[in-house]
């Protein structure tokens, strides 16, 4: 494989860091380095909750032309996210999804899918298909 | 993607899944990485399912739960369908190059 085209950049989002960086780090033991998982959590105090500030700068650390698509645990990980989403570039914000999957699984799934060089809606298809197996 | 047969030939090839924790997770993830650096329509199905199963899609692949003992059937169809399927059978041959844990 000489070329490589833009692959979707990922972003985990859960209330505790260390939940953040070993869903990061497991998705990338699994799946390589082909996918950028940039991973945030846990308060600005070192407690569980999520922000904003580092939920936008693990947007820009993660953007990929092919886009970014965003991984989150629970209530204030999916509103947070939203806002930081809402906080981006107006031309980006089409090109950036909040997953509606589990947060570890849905990691691996959507960044084996990303890793192909698939489209933005083919890694949330494959990370929401998940939910739907039996 | 369909990946049921069509009038066009298809070459199939088979391999015993020999890896002893079956197709779980790291070796879905290799094997639907690989089949997708191929054009090739690559269709996966194990002897104990009815149905072909799209070789690209991770999720699909890895709900097959293959597992130890049970024969691999692989069916690809397109420009580079013969190199494909060496490629799917090898990785299985080779145990998904997994050291083992």
């Amino acid at each position: 494989m000489s070329q490589s085209p833009p692959t979707v950049g990922l972003v985990i989002v859960s209330h505790s860091s260390d939940v953040a960086r070993g869903t990061a780090e497991m998705a990338r033991q699994m799946v390589g380095d082909e996918v950028t998982i940039v991973h945030c959590g846990g308060d600005p105090d070192g407690g569980l909750g999520t922000d904003v500030s580092k939920i936008v700068e693990a947007i820009d650390q993660a953007w990929s032309e092919a886009g970014v698509a965003i991984l989150v645990d629970l209530g204030g990980a999916e509103t947070n996210s939203e806002m930081a989403v809402e906080m981006q570039p107006a031309e980006r914000q089409d090109r950036i999804r909040i997953l509606n999957a589990p947060v570890v699984e849905g990691a691996v799934m959507a960044a084996a899918e990303a890793a192909g060089g698939s489209p933005l809606s083919a890694v949330q298809a494959t990370a929401e298909e998940l939910m739907g197996q039996p | 993607m369909s990946v049921q047969p069509t009038d066009q030939e298809a070459i199939e090839r088979s391999v015993l899944l020999t890896h002893k924790v079956g197709l779980h997770a790291r070796p879905s993830v290799k094997l639907t990485k690989l089949a997708k650096q191929y054009d090739a329509v690559i269709a996966i199905k194990p002897d104990d399912r009815e149905d072909w199963t799209d070789a690209k899609s991770i999720v699909k692949v890895m709900a097959l739960k293959a597992k130890q003992g049970v024969t691999l059937h692989f069916k690809a169809e397109g420009s580079d369908a013969e190199s494909a399927l060496d490629a799917m059978v090898g990785l299985v041959e080779r145990n998904f190059d997994d050291g083992g844990d």
